[in-house]
């Protein structure tokens, strides 16, 4: 029974240390939205055209994140 | 377990229902239920897709190019009424400028023809007064003349009477000969 | 904590963030064969009566002047035409049935999913997973068929030093076969994500009933819920149109490996 306790123990510290990830995805999405921002505003002209070219890098930034959230969904239901 | 689950759920601490969470599984990974959400979403992609393919997007896609076509029929149709304004806008503006013209041709005849009459009329005023003033110099050549006349016989007369008075006797003909002298002189 | 499990004592407050993606069977209990009909079917339904509504009975009128469904789908249709010719070029257009179907798919099964209640089948990695990888084997095919071994030029990049071309083959090619992966779980981790923190929110809500703190907790949780509720609907759309744009992207690299 102890065993199986310190299992669910060990279940809950990895998903609460994967959910770190979400956090570090976080800052990867702010980062593409932000420097997208700034080139924006740099040359308006040019940003219109390069909304597909945002969405695809906050789409690879997020996925990472989303991976995380899936290992620590995986710790919490699955293992 | 089943039986304690349903009825202990009420006093089930977090690791335990973590724990009973963990018996029922993700239900995404629950493997019995794939083929059939597999068939089912193949049925659902292969009736959109024929629907679109076939019906749907044909069907958008004439009715946008024929929008388009409208549209540029209409552009085109409002390029000639604007061309025609513009025509039109020009054709008023040249009657304008000739009416103008003509209008200036108007102003300039009347204006010769009033300066006609007025040099006319002045002209015939000048010859009037040229009348009036020769006229008048005559009459007042005449009056001096018959003022001289006078004089002379006024002083011829006076000349006279003034011999007589002194005792003298007055020859008329050296009177006026000497009054004429006098005046002369 | 503590109040979670006092309330945990008391016996009020049950998570169950998961039991929304439930496959259960339409009529009776029975076990789920391939053909039964189950909540995975009537959202799917759905999400096709929807499409077919507004694309194609919508579409019926072909006015010059759009009524409002009309111009729903034809504002749809020019946005998924501009992406495909954008992105995958002009031969890509070929392939814009095919595009149009995935976006009006995942994007109405999305905002369906949104409804109260609902089930949502893109929150299926089953799902996920076959249009991900049935659109990853789509275009690996054709890329083969249009330009033979030539496609295969995408994992070798010309203009590297000679030295490192073959650990950047072997990372493309590694990358190459995660796209599927990261495409499908993408799509599928968004939309799962964000219902179970919505019913995790959710369950936080009848705290008023069970303990004193919910009198700040309940609030908070009906505001939160709202407020993720709203960036749900954005996720929907957004995952869609992510999820549409790499479809693009890929076609475009099977259509013209070398750039």
């Amino acid at each position: 029974m102890e065993l199986v306790a310190a299992a669910a123990l060990g279940k809950f510290i990895g998903a609460g240390l994967a959910a770190i990830g979400s956090g570090a995805a976080a800052i990867g999405v702010g980062n593409v939205a932000g420097n997208f921002l700034a080139g924006a505003l740099r040359n308006p002209s040019a940003a219109g055209s390069q909304t597909a070219t945002l969405f695809i890098g906050l789409a690879f930034a997020e996925a990472l994140g989303i991976f995380s959230f899936l290992v620590a969904l995986l710790l919490m239901f699955a293992v | 377990m089943t039986t304690t689950n349903t009825t202990t759920e009420a006093v089930a601490g977090a690791a335990e229902a973590g724990h009973e969470a963990a018996k029922a599984g993700m239900p995404q990974l629950d493997f019995s239920t794939f083929p059939n959400q597999i068939f089912w979403l193949l049925v659902t992609l292969l009736v959109i897709y024929f629907v679109l393919s076939r019906v749907a997007l044909p069907r958008i896609g004439a009715t946008l190019a024929e929008r388009k076509g409208a549209i540029t029929n209409d552009l085109a149709a409002a390029e000639e009424l604007k061309l025609k304004a513009v025509a039109a806008e020009k054709a008023y503006n040249d009657a304008l400028v000739s009416a103008r013209v003509e209008a200036g041709k108007i102003v300039a005849q009347a204006k010769a023809d009033i300066q006609k009459d007025l040099d006319a009329a002045i002209a015939r005023a000048d010859a009037e007064i040229a009348a009036k003033a020769a006229e008048s110099e005559k009459s007042i050549g005449e009056i001096r003349a018959g003022a001289l006349e006078a004089v002379t016989a006024v002083a011829t007369d006076t000349a006279g009477e003034l011999v007589a008075a002194l005792g003298g006797k007055a020859d008329a003909a050296a009177v006026q000969a000497a009054v004429t002298a006098a005046l002369k002189g | 904590m503590a109040g979670e499990a006092q309330a945990h004592g008391e016996g009020g407050l049950a998570f169950h963030p998961l039991d929304q993606f439930k496959v259960t069977p339409l009529f009776g209990d029975g076990p789920i064969e391939w053909y039964t009909p189950t909540n995975v079917t009537l959202w799917m339904a759905l999400a096709a009566i929807v499409i077919i509504l507004v694309f194609a009975v919508g579409s019926k009128g072909r006015a010059l002047i759009p009524s409002r469904v009309q111009s729903l789908g034809e504002m749809a249709y020019g946005f998924v035409y501009k992406m495909v010719e954008d992105v995958a070029g002009h031969d890509g257009a070929k392939f814009f049935p095919l595009i149009m179907t995935l976006f009006l798919f995942i994007l109405s099964a999305n905002m369906l999913g949104l409804l109260p209640g609902s089930f949502t089948p893109t929150s299926h990695i089953a799902v996920t997973a076959i249009l991900g990888f049935g659109f990853f084997i789509f275009v690996t095919v054709l890329g083969f068929v249009k330009n033979g071994a030539h496609f295969l030029g995408l994992f070798w990049m010309s203009d590297a030093p000679l030295i490192l071309r073959p650990i950047i083959a072997v990372i493309e090619v590694i990358s190459y076969f995660v796209r599927p992966v990261s495409h499908s779980i993408r799509l599928a981790g968004n939309i799962m994500a964000g219902h179970a923190v919505m019913k995790v929110f959710a369950a936080f809500a009848p705290m008023i009933l069970i303990s004193a703190i919910g009198v700040v907790v309940t609030p908070v949780s009906i505001l939160a819920i709202t407020a993720i509720y709203a960036l749900e609907v954005l996720v929907a759309f957004i995952q869609a149109y992510v999820f549409t744009i790499l479809a693009c992207v890929y076609l475009k690299d099977a259509l013209h490996p070398g750039h």
